[in-house]
């Protein structure tokens, strides 16, 4: 008998009103909001506490709010009209940044679904849409990891230096020679015990004996453990970078990923100003610090010419020229934070830096023995030098707790605090792709995405209603369904949706309707062969069922395929294309054959289908 | 509403030397655009720097393209994209050149020039490395696909099923990219994914067929390995054409209300869909011939199974 049990018709009006139900928000539409988030990675959000300050900076202006809301990272303020919503920006802004040259929180505009309480507490929410339906700015930025191992062989070289004049080794010079670093010594005895010295001091290099003519050398290069740590390294140190350069711009919503070993995505929805985006991305500031030469008349020589060897010119902020050595003392990796406060006794404005162990010790060094002497801190953009801050070393700093401070005043210690902190990039990136997508294109490709569907789907319905009959209507409905399912899991996971996605929905219900056309022409057949009306209705959808399964195997296989080679676009496809083909197999073979059995499965003496004309060759 | 009254068996079978003949000579065509014209891949694969910008009135596009030689990018392909306000402008990566500042430089220059001022409505930059990747990428995709399909149908059906399937809609595929070659239209990622849809979607249709075959040589005695493969043709003929031109109804929606930005992707579905009704029907199915398909293949299974229940 064409009857299913009631647990299953229970189970299909269940999915189905779960489908509706995560299908909703999609309707509501957005409404203006302000959000806030931290600034830094030092300050954690304290949600209640952050949204009472919120309602208190709203309420001394006067601005009425529609719903404050809070997630994990976040407070967001929904708003009546865009206008408001601008009005409560400011009025947030100064409460929560009183000074405006270092925020703390970003205070951003962003949009927020209008849909109920209610639904956002059962975690529907509308599909995510990809930047090509809202509109923003895509980046792929290119990590330099071979200039991060560089940069630290480079380091390195300072390193050895240090150790090796601290147990009194003596050398006959050590430089950075591609990847490796070769240490020349004058006898043999000299080169086994800096070997010994070097071997107890790190584990991190891989030592060869060598000779070059009379030369006994040692040549060090970095195991790859070593250099597997520094590239993980250098990506977290960039992304987090990223994440603080971001934030100076206020965006919403913003999404900064790792993708592959040395590949980091950054999307900007609702970013308009590209050229400011990148300015703060691509900015490849390193932060290095070296010491000043200050012989006299070295600098005067330097300026009209004679650059004395081991030395360059830079110019600081005010455009002064300072002599500066080659040799890199510390690099900005070993600044961990940099903040601007006062000197605890002059109560001066002061830079405050806080350095790693291996930098701590490296600054104890330098500092004992250039007391008196100048050191700078150089912020190297594109290859170009400018000199934040020259301060002289009044005597031995150890800890790794530095101050900088005299003749400055508390703004200026706060733009040098932020320059360092940003100058810690611990490996020069590129952008090698970029995708911009104005706010008109991204609303036409919803419009367009969306018409496509429609229609499409309207041509098939028409269509089937008129072959199948009653038949085709039921075709429809699971048809529908199968959107509803869709569109729903879609919510739910926050799948992103893109332009190509929306494709892949219309393509998927083209081809889902595969299912219902065997199912319909199957039991047309089983009539034409003689069958009963109800014996018909199951083997059609017996037989038709390995059909069925078959072809959807198939599909998605390839749908997979391209889910795991496929980038941006074609993922963006493949990801609804195989979500579609699993709701599919739902839709067509349990929701159509429980309509089927709902309308006919009662009727004992059931004489004819409404299925359309069977047509037999008899006739 | 029935469309297909078929009264009779249509002898497909006997006229399987002149479908694969047809299909090698278009199967050889498209390989020899392929080979002589190439593809004219998008900047997603060749890298380079894409600008979508709109105009409030139709700009001239001469004066864009001098201005645009002025500063340096003689190479610059300007055309209109859709209507005479949209322009699209195309620019190659060259060495030593500042790669991520293109477009900007190419926005202020636009803006520089007397008239109806330029909106940014989309930019693509792609490096050159990036490119690389995405082809390596999409023909282990490919790879995947084939391998994927040929092991479950194998494990379904019969391994002759699964080589002949294949071989029939790879030859779909060789002839999407033949057109797409010989009109020389811009071949980019969504038409790469509408290409391996494409492929999933016309086995389908073979297996369709494949599964009547099976039942039929179960179910009726006496018939000739090429009776069997017409009586499964012109039994699933019907659904098949229905099938497709549901899927079509679909693709041509979206080919006339996508835009632009789904033209081509569309164009590749609808004749993917064309010829993978053909090749499913008239190239797979011969094939399974040629390669000796027989009743004894299926029996035997049977077989099995019953002394496996005594």
């Amino acid at each position: 008998m064409n009857r299913y049990p009631l647990w299953k018709n229970l189970l299909i009006g269940l999915v189905l009103l779960w489908g509706l139900i995560y299908t909703l928000p999609n309707f509501y539409g957005e409404v203006p909001a302000v959000q806030v988030s931290s600034g830094k990675a030092t300050l954690k959000l304290d949600a209640s506490a952050t949204q009472k300050r919120v309602e208190e900076s709203l309420a001394a202006v006067g601005i009425q709010h529609d719903g404050l809301f809070s997630d994990f990272n976040s407070v967001r303020v929904r708003f009546r009209d865009t206008d408001t919503q601008l009005k409560a920006k400011d009025a947030i802004e100064r409460a929560f940044n009183p000074d405006a040259a270092d925020p703390s929180y970003v205070v951003a505009l962003n949009l927020l679904s209008a849909s109920p309480q209610w639904l956002t507490n059962i975690g529907a929410l509308p599909m995510y849409l990809g930047l090509d339906l809202r509109g923003g700015v895509h980046f792929l930025l290119q990590v330099d990891m071979k200039g991060a191992v560089t940069k630290r062989l480079d380091a390195t070289t300072g390193d050895l230096r240090t150790l090796l004049r601290d147990k009194n080794v003596r050398h006959a010079g050590i430089t950075r020679e591609g990847q490796n670093v070769v240490i020349r010594f004058r006898d043999a005895e000299s080169q086994t015990r800096a070997r010994a010295v070097i071997t107890a001091g790190t584990n991190d290099l891989l030592l060869t004996e060598g000779q070059d003519g009379a030369d006994f050398k040692v040549t060090a290069t970095l195991t790859p453990l070593a250099q597997k740590s520094i590239q993980e390294f250098a990506l977290k140190q960039n992304i987090t970078t990223l994440h603080n350069r971001i934030n100076e711009l206020g965006v919403a919503e913003p999404v900064i990923q790792q993708q592959g070993v040395d590949r980091i995505v950054v999307q900007l929805p609702g970013v308009q100003d590209v050229a400011k985006a990148k300015d703060i991305l691509g900015r490849t500031a390193t932060l290095e610090i070296r010491m000043v030469d200050d012989t006299p008349g070295a600098l005067e020589a330097a300026v009209t010419g004679a650059v004395p060897p081991g030395t360059e010119v830079y110019n600081d902020r005010e455009g002064r020229p300072l002599l500066v050595k080659k040799q890199v003392v510390l690099t900005g990796e070993r600044l961990t934070d940099a903040q601007p406060g006062f000197d605890g006794q002059t109560q001066e404005a002061a830079v405050h830096l806080t350095l790693d162990s291996a930098g701590a010790r490296i600054f104890k060094d330098v500092t004992r023995e250039n007391v008196n002497k100048r050191m700078a801190i150089l912020l190297i953009e594109k290859g170009k030098g400018e000199v934040v801050t020259a301060p002289v070393i009044r005597g031995e700093i150890g800890g790794g707790r530095v101050q900088i401070s005299g003749r400055m005043s508390s703004e200026e210690a706060t733009d040098t605090a932020l320059l360092l902190r940003a100058g810690s990039l611990a490996a020069p990136m590129e952008i090698i792709e970029e995708r911009t997508i104005g706010p008109s294109l991204g609303a036409e490709n919803i419009s367009k995405g969306f018409h496509s569907t429609l229609w499409g789907f309207v041509a098939i319905g028409v269509f089937m209603c008129a072959y199948y009959m009653l038949f085709g209507l039921v075709s429809v409905v699971a048809l529908a369904s199968n959107l509803l399912l869709l569109i729903a899991l879609l919510s739910l996971l926050q799948a992103t949706l893109t332009l190509p996605g929306i494709a892949a929905i219309a393509l998927t219900l083209g081809m889902a309707i595969d299912a219902n056309v065997l199912i319909n022409e199957r039991i047309r057949e089983e009539l034409r062969n003689g069958s009963s009306p109800q014996a018909a209705i199951t083997a059609g959808y017996d037989r038709a069922f390995d059909t069925i399964l078959d072809s959807n195997v198939t599909t998605l296989i390839a749908g997979v395929a391209l889910l795991v080679f496929g980038s941006g676009p074609v993922r963006g496809f493949a990801v609804v294309h195989c979500l579609g083909i699993l709701t599919s197999m739902f839709s067509a073979i349990l929701v159509s054959r429980g309509l089927v059995n709902l309308i006919y499965g009662k009727k004992r003496k059931l004489e004819k289908l409404a299925i359309g004309q069977i047509w037999k060759p008899g006739n | 509403m029935e469309f297909f009254r078929i009264r009779k068996d249509i002898p497909f079978m006997k006229h399987a030397l002149v479908f694969n003949v047809i299909s090698l000579v278009t199967f050889l065509l498209a390989v020899f655009f392929l080979a002589t014209k190439g593809l004219h891949f998008s900047v997603e694969f060749t890298g380079g720097t894409l600008m979508e910008v709109s105009y409030s009135e139709a700009p001239n596009l001469e004066k864009l393209r001098e201005s645009l030689a002025k500063d340096g990018y003689q190479d610059a392909q300007v055309q209109n994209f859709g209507s005479a306000r949209d322009v699209l402008i195309r620019l190659p990566n060259r060495e030593g050149m500042e790669t991520g500042k293109v477009s900007e430089k190419v926005m202020a220059n636009l803006a520089s020039i007397e008239g109806p001022k330029a909106e940014m409505r989309r930019v693509e930059f792609v490096g050159p490395q990036v490119g690389k990747e995405l082809a390596s990428d999409g023909a282990m995709a490919l790879l995947l696909v084939i391998g994927g399909i040929v092991a479950y149908l194998a494990m379904r059906f019969e391994w002759r099923f699964a080589v002949s399937a294949i071989i029939a809609n790879l030859h779909d595929v060789i002839i999407i990219l033949g057109f797409f070659s010989l009109f020389q239209w811009e071949f980019s990622l969504p038409v790469l994914a509408a290409t391996l849809a494409v492929l999933g979607y016309s086995v389908n249709e073979s297996v369709v067929v494949f599964d009547r075959v099976r039942e039929t040589f179960k179910k009726k005695r006496g018939l000739t390995t090429p009776e069997v493969l017409d009586h499964a043709i012109t039994s699933t003929i019907s659904r098949t054409i229905i099938t497709h031109g549901s899927t079509q109804i679909m693709v041509l929606s979206m080919l006339l209300f996508g835009g632009e930005t789904l033209y081509y992707f569309s164009l590749a579905l609808t004749i993917g869909i064309c010829f993978g009704i053909y090749s499913s029907v008239l190239v797979a199915s011969p094939l399974v011939m040629w390669l000796g398909v027989s009743r004894e293949q299926f029996m035997q299974v049977k077989k099995e199974k019953e002394e496996a229940v005594v």
